[in-house]
Parts: structure tokens; sequence; C-alpha cells
């Protein structure tokens, strides 16, 4: 289990952060859904390290960590494929960054995942000479291969089509689902948000804060045009908007 | 052939034209300005007497890069690796570059003598400034999230520099060796006009005494070429290792 309490982060004395706290139950699927600027991304780059939080805790599983740099897996918008290297050899990344690690057992791992997720047979090419599904594919295995539990999803998707899109999404859950991964996303697409997650923090900036906390207990996968669905999503960007108006009077 | 290559060559061609008419309805004598057909009879006729001179600066060139490499890659990671280290040595870079090569020519005859170590290093002299800086600038360029990625796999700093800085630099690299090969043939026969018994500056030097100025731009003619092959070479090196652009 995740427990973040009161994380604070400012930037030129202009709190995006103040105190923010939540959890995440171990293999839940928590989806941060909110309007641009608010934060959401400061809050990933705080908590993966890549940027010092002011004041805060952050515990994982008990205990007590700087930043979850070192025990989660980090997936987003880019793919962030290295073109000089294969598609399997991109996904291999992180077992070779692990020192000392035998990499034959690596190996037949990624090529298990490339038949499971469609990309046999496309091992040894480059990244240049696939489409944006299947590059988005492969570094979907390269966030398995990081073989850590919580996984922490920034906007995976949105550069994604329709079609491929919902693809992913299918993978996603699958991810959740057979692999026991504790997942983290932030996206701004109202839909996915209700058809992944187990629960949703809608929130606004700043500094950033949860307006509106859902749980969902629907099974999945779920159908977009499902009526209870719909009517979720229009309430909260109801909320939002409302939220956004307030801010802008 | 694409369009722009027969345009260069058009050009050339013209510019070529143009002196040789100069020279023969001027009737220019040869000691002042040969014409261009002239200049080409004697780069091959002469080829005998070229050759040694110009297989000598060649090996200088040559050992130069290497030299160069030698020095600006390591120094360009060492850069990278620590930037207070950056810091401190760029006003020494600049430096060594702010001061004419002409100036540092006789000094490293006098302290490495007539032989080929005077010229190698002033070939290197000129060569690693480029090859360093773009290396770094290289380096330095790399994607943010990349770096942010490798971090989270893990990576120290040498595992990043296999796997992602160095790819990620090697077109900025292959630009500054580039330019670093065409100016290789400038330190090197800087050195050998200052002192030499032999190379394609000595050689210039000897015909320049003896008004033997067809053989001077013969001479030019080999060492133009010599800094295309250069030029040549490096990209098509480049084209083998950098195949994913």
């Amino acid at each position: 289990m995740l427990t973040v309490a009161d994380l604070t982060k400012r930037f030129d004395a202009a709190p995006v952060l103040d105190g923010f706290s939540f959890t995440l139950p171990r293999n839940g699927f928590t989806v941060l859904i909110g309007p641009s600027g608010c934060g959401k991304t400061t809050l990933f780059d705080v908590l993966t390290g890549v940027v010092p939080k002011d004041a805060g805790s952050i515990h994982w599983n008990g205990e007590a960590l700087p930043h979850l740099g070192n025990v989660a897996a980090y997936m987003q918008q880019k793919d962030l494929l290295l073109p000089w290297l294969t598609l399997a050899e991109n996904a291999l990344l992180p077992a070779r960054l692990r020192r000392r690690e035998d990499l034959a057992p690596a190996r037949r791992r990624v090529a298990a995942l490339f038949a499971r997720l469609g990309l046999a047979g496309f091992e040894h090419h480059r990244p240049a000479t696939v489409s944006g599904g299947m590059r988005q594919r492969c570094a979907l295995v390269r966030t398995l291969m990081f073989d850590r539990e919580l996984t922490l999803l920034d906007e995976p998707l949105s550069a994604l089509d329709a079609i491929t899109r919902r693809s992913l999404q299918s993978l996603l859950l699958m991810l959740q689902r057979d692999f026991q991964r504790t997942l983290l996303m932030i996206t701004h697409d109202v839909e996915e948000a209700l058809l992944l997650a187990d629960r949703v923090l809608v929130v606004t900036g700043a500094p950033m804060r949860v307006i509106q906390e859902l749980v969902l207990t629907a099974p999945k996968p779920r159908r977009p045009g499902e009526p209870a669905l719909v009517a979720l999503k229009e309430s909260v960007l109801a909320r939002l908007e409302a939220e956004l108006g307030h801010v802008a009077a | 052939m694409s369009r722009l290559n027969i345009l260069v060559l058009l050009i050339i061609v013209a510019l070529l034209g143009l002196w040789e008419l100069a020279c023969r309805s001027l009737d220019l004598p040869p000691y002042i300005l040969p014409p261009p057909s002239r200049v080409a009879w004697v780069a091959v006729a002469r080829s005998l007497v070229i050759g040694p001179h110009a297989l000598a600066t060649a090996l200088e060139i040559v050992a130069g890069i290497a030299l160069a490499l030698a020095v600006a890659v390591p120094l360009a990671v060492a850069m990278f690796a620590r930037p207070v280290l950056e810091r401190a040595l760029a006003p020494f870079l600049v430096a060594s570059q702010a001061v004419p090569v002409f100036a540092l020519a006789p000094l490293l005859v006098v302290w490495l003598g007539y032989g080929m170590a005077s010229k190698v290093l002033m070939a290197a002299v000129i060569i690693f400034f480029p090859i360093t800086v773009s290396l770094l600038a290289g380096f330095q360029s790399c994607d943010r999230d990349l770096r942010i990625l490798f971090r989270l796999m893990g990576s120290g700093f040498w595992g990043a520099l296999r796997l992602l800085y160095w790819p990620w630099a090697l077109p900025q690299f292959f630009a500054g060796l580039k330019v670093g090969v065409s100016v290789a043939t400038i330190g090197a026969v800087i050195g050998e006009w200052v002192g030499a018994q032999q190379g394609l500056g000595y050689l210039m030097i000897q015909a320049n005494a003896r008004l033997q100025v067809d053989l001077v731009f013969a001479v030019i003619l080999w060492l133009s070429l010599m800094g295309l092959g250069l030029w040549a070479l490096v990209g098509w090196i480049e084209r083998r290792v950098v195949t994913w652009r």
C-alpha cells in the first residue's frame, strides 16, 4: 500500500502541492484526473524523485522512502523507445541496467510478453519501423520488465488514436489483473478514467487538492456507453467545470 | 546525380573555365598564375614526387585525429559527468583555440623536433576542440524524459553513457569530427612550413622558393582532395554507425 501524506512542493514560493495526501491500495487501479496545470505531473516528478519534495512523507508497504524512484515502474505519454535499439532490446533495458543479472531468463520473458501483447515477429524491428500502438505496447513490456509492483502511468495513452487506445486500455487492465500491479495513472480523459479505475481522484490546482473521490465497483471490462458511466462522466465534467468556473471567477 | 550536385559541378566548371580563360587571354606566365589545366597536369605528372610527401602528411593527419579523439572523448565525458569540470576547463579550451596555430607551430617544433610528432600535435590541437564541444553538446542535449526513465530503471552513469548518452550524441560527434578532419590539414601543413623534412607543407615551401607555382597549386589540389576524402570517409562511417536516422 502506498501512503502519501502532507506532500508539499513550491516553485518560487508558489505552492503546486501543499499538504497533498492520498493512499493507494495494493493491486488497485487509481486514476488522477484534473485540468492541465493543476500539478499532476509535478506530483509524479516528486513521487519519482525527479524533483525533491519540500515536505511530506511517502510510505510504500509501511517503509518510509524519500521517493519511489527505486520501487516504482514508470510509463508516460511518449513511448521513450531508443531508436538505435530493436523493440526487444528496448524492452530488455531494465534487466540490462540491473547489473550482474543473467539476461537469458529476461530475454525469455520479453519473448513471452511480446507474444502476449501481439508483438511476436517484431522483436528485431527498430521503433521507427512500427506503428505508434506497437511502440506503446513495447513501452508497456519495458514497464513490466521493471519488475516492480507499483506502476506510475503519466498519460500513457493520450497520444494514440481511438482504436489503438481502446486496445491499450485492455492491456492496462490485464497488467493489473494478471500481473498484480498497483497502478496510479494520470489522464485528462474522464471516460478513460471511469473505464479503467477502481478509484478516481478528481483534482484541481493550484495547489493541487482532491475535489471528488469516486469508488467504482462495476466489473471490468466496462463499456463506454453504459448509462451509469455516462451519467458519472457528466457529473465529473460538471464538477470540474464548476470548479474551474469558480477559480476563474 | 541530384540537381544540387549538378549545380555544384556546373559552378566548379564555370570557375575553372574563367580561370583558364583569364590565364590564356592575359598570357599570364605560369610562375605567376598557372591555368587549371596545367595544375591538373602537374598534379598527375608529378604524383611520384607529391605522393610520398602526401603520405607523410596523411599519416600526420590520421595520427592527429587519433590523438585528438583520445583526448576529446574522455574530456567530453568527464565534463558531462562533472559539470564543475566543464566550468573550470571551458576558459582553457577557448584559450587553446584563441591562440593562432602559427604562434604555436615554432614552439612545438622547438620542443618536439622536426619529425612527425610536432605536426601530429599541431593537427590534434586544431581537431580536438570541435570534437570535444560537439560531443559535450550532444550529451547535454539528451532528452530529459529519457534521462528520467534511465534513472528510474536504476541506471548508473556508465550504463546510461553506454546505452543512452553515447548513441544519442553520435550524430553531433560526427558533425564535430567532420569539422575537425576538414581543418586537420591546416595544422599539419603549418607544422611542416615551420620546420620539416617531408610532407606537402614542406614540398610547398620548396616549390615556392623555386617559383614552381604550378607545383604549389598541385600540392594545394592534393591537400584539398585529402580533406574531401577524409570528410567523405567520416560521412561514410557515420552512415554505417548512425543507422537509425
